[in-house]
């Protein structure tokens, strides 16, 4: 058992995984199911994005989805309204959520904990608002129609479903290979430092705002990201993409597979889209499995499938060594009381 | 002049519905340090147990109005015992995420039984008041009525009973509760069920002159949220101070300046706020 | 090396610390004692940079670092442990320690992106400063093991090799014997005295174990109140009439 758990981590799963993701247009029943997945690869950008500033730097946003629909507004607007073609809108949606990540940013996060949270609750609202209500530039509840398609350089048509399939797929490629090496990097380990506790990594030495900053652009920048590729795959957005509940709906993913995991964010996301969409009657009412299902992981699983899993790995790798560390392993558990006692 | 008083009314009308909200809210956080994204779930939820004891079984408004507080107060005393008080070591994104598991569970049973269409509530005061010119329905009247003698009476639990003070103190210090030896779990009950009661009331008193939908929440949660971030997390008059500054600023600006920004206001104003004193506008100094 | 003159921090209408003037020397260990409320951590915050102080100045080798931020301050040279430290559990404790110097470090995300060698040459020293401080404090055996799973001592121990990893000339300890058992306070002591004897650190400790100041610091500062009201060997220390009254007047749990 613990073999074959372990091969599931190693490198050669990666590939068999992405060997699979490259077969699964030749192996799915019909064009529906590779339109699913390509959905549930766009949202696991998003959520990967999440991950960075909620996962590796500990801050809750909550304005993850607003920033989405930004992505998605400006690649849709435009394209239809202002006559773009679709990969110069592409990166001027990356840019705006950068720069208006950045902006938020800066004001964001000079708040702690309780007051980000609300901060960004607040922010996603206003982004929300504003697409609903500005019907001179966002056509409020009509929405915006006609989005362009990304063009395929006379190579390949991306209106269709499966070249559009591999288009996310590799965007996603790259957000998880980034997000590995950004994981072992100094980086990455400088903004873990900064989710276990404010102080602590000022204390070594830590700039907050710069690193949290940072964070929180690669993360507006990854929901933009998938936002556009939202837009050009369905090519009518609506004010509802700002809606809140995509950011708990991201939130779920995220937790699901694993917070601050690399797999984590993959996983908890095709994992929920694909049993939603096999259970159609739970599409409306799926936050009453998945309300208490958040609550549950938090109390009994905080770090989701991914991150248990590799928790219980660890664990066994550690006792299949004979001998001496099974000690230190039993002084361990009596330790911390007895440290308690004393305080 | 007329138009003036009468955005006036509405001001209050609005700042007593935000303010009993907000008082539930920052209660909880000051003595849990929890911000219970959730505590719009219970305002729904007691505007639709008010609903279905009205409208269902036929009871009168004031029976509807208890019961759901009753209801409310278990359903809030609930979510404390099995998520927050197993929470409460837990790093502090935890609870939030816990919160709004809640929120999104509590929102969804609703839509299962009464489905997301809008409903409609009456009250028995239909009537409108004309001071020489001056219309104020009968609902308004008795809902600022209703926000000011709840507060009263919040205010003389707290100061008078023995349950009420050991809710202050524990709210002031937290350690400093322990050594005296409050039981903190029935404090903290306590204080869930004080503020599923005021979310109760509040969604009681203000869902006849408004609808009754399960998203009906979202909106007055965050501006409570808003409210006690202006008036100081845990502070009481803090919140009724604020839930007064935001009703009005929502009742004149969405008058004077435009309607259908009109809910812009109040995070307009905490960001405005926030950018410039991120702790607070009466938030004491930091410690 | 850390010069502290007339330091005094107000909270609303309350000093916190009031007038402190002391002067710490380079590899002495130096502790600084008082009853609860004495305004020991926030004289420490003071100094690391986490509060601004009210008025006074402090001073690291002759430069002033009062108004710097503590992340400035830690380049410079302070390093600091807290009371509890939050470490990430699931991780290992070398996994833990290598973000430690990252202070002495410049990558940033584009060496990320393209994996530069300036990336690669800094992660492998931070590896190897990890490792060097860990093997400091004497835990090179559970390098590969979770925070989660190791003891409370150890944890303790991960905290001094994460300050020391900064590379800092002097340390700020904060209650660091709190909570372990008298033969593992021993061994604490062991390596206070091994960094300013190995590393020649100056070492700066806030502790309530009387028997290990008395025996360990070179030299020891009272606070009460806020105020200074005694420095001195231990042994001045110790007979130091004002001390015993502020010790055995006070509300304080001295007994420690």
């Amino acid at each position: 058992m613990f073999k074959f758990a372990s091969m599931l981590m190693t490198p050669a799963a990666k590939y068999l995984m992405l060997a699979f993701a490259v077969l699964f247009p030749l192996v799915a029943a019909n064009e529906y199911q590779v339109y699913v997945m390509a959905t549930a690869f766009v949202w696991a950008i998003a959520v990967y994005g999440l991950n960075i500033i909620t996962g590796f730097c500990g801050q809750l946003n909550l304005a993850h989805g607003g920033f989405f629909a930004i992505g998605a507004y400006t690649l849709g607007l435009l394209t239809a309204d202002f006559g773009w073609s679709f990969w110069p809108a592409f990166v001027a949606a990356l840019v705006m959520t950068a720069v208006l990540g950045f902006l938020v940013g800066i004001v964001s996060l000079r708040l702690k904990e309780h007051y980000f949270a609300i901060f960004t609750l607040c922010v996603g609202f206003i982004i929300y608002l504003l697409i609903d209500k500005w019907e001179e530039l966002t056509h409020g509840a009509i929405g915006v129609r006609d989005i362009a398609a990304p063009y395929g350089f006379g190579v390949v048509d991306f209106t269709d479903t499966t070249p559009f399939y591999y288009l996310v797929l590799a965007f996603l490629v790259f957000a998880i290979w980034f997000m590995g090496r950004l994981s072992k990097s100094l980086l990455g380990r400088t903004f873990i430092a900064i989710r276990n506790g404010d102080e602590l990594a000022q204390s070594l030495g830590i700039n907050l705002m710069r690193n949290k900053v940072l964070a929180f652009v690669l993360s507006t920048t990854y929901a933009g990201l998938a936002g556009a590729l939202y837009a050009g795959m369905v090519r009518f957005i609506g004010p509802d993409e700002a809606n809140i509940q995509h950011t708990f709906d991201m939130i779920t993913y995220l937790l699901v597979g694993g917070i601050g995991t690399i797999m984590g964010p993959l996983l908890g996301t095709i994992g929920i889209v694909w049993i939603t969409q096999s259970l159609q009657f739970l599409e409306e009412y799926r936050m009453i499995i998945f309300g208490p299902l958040l609550v549950l992981l938090v109390i009994f699983f905080p770090r989701g499938i991914t991150g248990s899993f590799l928790t219980w790995m660890h664990r066994k790798s550690q006792a299949l060594v004979p001998g001496k560390k099974r000690e230190e392993r039993k002084m361990n558990t009596v330790q911390p009381r007895e440290a308690e006692s004393n305080a | 002049m007329n138009l003036f008083f009468q955005q006036i009314i509405n001001g209050l009308t609005l700042g007593s519905i935000y303010g009993l909200v907000a008082l539930g809210l920052t209660l909880v956080y000051g003595i849990l340090h929890i911000p219970n994204f959730a505590h719009g779930a219970l305002y729904m939820v007691g505007a639709f147990m008010s609903y279905f004891f009205m409208v269902d079984l036929g009871a009168h408004y004031w029976v509807a109005m208890a019961g759901s507080a009753i209801v409310v107060a278990l359903l809030a005393v609930l979510c404390e015992r099995l998520v927050f008080h197993p929470l409460r070591h837990s790093p502090p994104i935890h609870d939030k995420i816990a919160a709004i598991g809640i929120l999104l569970f509590l929102e969804a049973m609703v839509q299962m039984f009464w489905g997301s269409d809008f409903r409609r509530m009456s009250s028995p005061f239909t009537g409108i008041l004309n001071f020489d010119g001056l219309i104020i329905p009968e609902q308004r009247l008795l809902i600022i009525a209703g926000a000011f003698v709840l507060v009263v009476a919040l205010q003389l639990f707290l100061r008078k009973t023995m349950t009420g003070a050991t809710i202050i103190a524990m709210a002031q210090s937290r350690d400093g509760a322990f050594l005296v030896g409050i039981d903190a779990n029935r404090v903290a009950m306590m204080t869930f069920a004080i503020s599923g009661v005021l979310a109760a009331f509040a969604a009681t008193l203000y869902a006849p002159i408004n609808l009754v939908y399960p998203a009906m929440g979202h909106l007055v949660i965050m501006k409570a949220f808003v409210i006690i971030i202006l008036g100081g997390m845990g502070s009481i008059p803090g919140a009724i101070v604020g839930g007064m500054i935001i009703g009005f600023a929502e009742a004149l600006g969405g008058f004077y300046i435009s309607t259908s920004y009109k809910d812009i206001i109040a995070f307009g104003l905490l960001v405005l706020i926030l950018s410039v004193r991120p702790q607070g506008l009466f938030a004491k100094g930091a410690h | 090396m850390l010069k502290v003159e007339h330091l005094t921090k107000m909270f609303g209408g309350l000093a916190a610390v009031n007038d402190v003037s002391v002067e710490f020397e380079t590899g002495k260990i130096n502790a600084i004692i008082g009853p609860n409320g004495a305004g020991k951590s926030t004289f420490f915050n003071l100094i690391s940079g986490m509060h601004e102080p009210t008025s006074g100045r402090i001073l690291l080798d002759g430069e002033d670092v009062t108004k710097l931020p503590s992340d400035k301050v830690a380049r410079l040279g302070v390093g600091r442990t807290f009371q509890t430290t939050n470490l990430f559990e699931q991780a290992t404790v070398l996994d833990n320690l290598i973000v430690g110097h990252r202070l002495r470090t410049r990558s940033g995300l584009w060496d990320v992106l393209i994996n530069s060698k300036r990336l690669q040459r800094e992660e492998k020293s931070a590896r190897d400063k990890a490792m060097e401080a860990l093997e400091f404090v004497g835990l090179t055996h559970v390098a590969g093991q979770f925070i989660a799973d190791i003891t409370q001592e150890a944890r303790k121990r991960v905290a001094f090799a994460l300050a020391l990893a900064t590379d800092p000339k002097i340390v700020l300890l904060d209650e660091p014997a709190a909570g372990i058992n008298p033969e593992e306070t021993v061994g604490f002591a062991a390596l206070m005295r091994k960094m300013v004897d190995e590393k020649g650190l100056t070492v700066c400790l806030i502790e309530h174990k009387m028997d290990m100041i008395m025996s360990l610091a070179d030299k020891i500062m009272v606070l009460d109140h806020g105020e200074k009201i005694a420095e001195g060997t231990p042994e001045e220390v110790r007979n130091n009439p004002v001390v015993i009254e502020a010790y055995l007047g006070g509300d304080e749990d001295a007994a420690a």
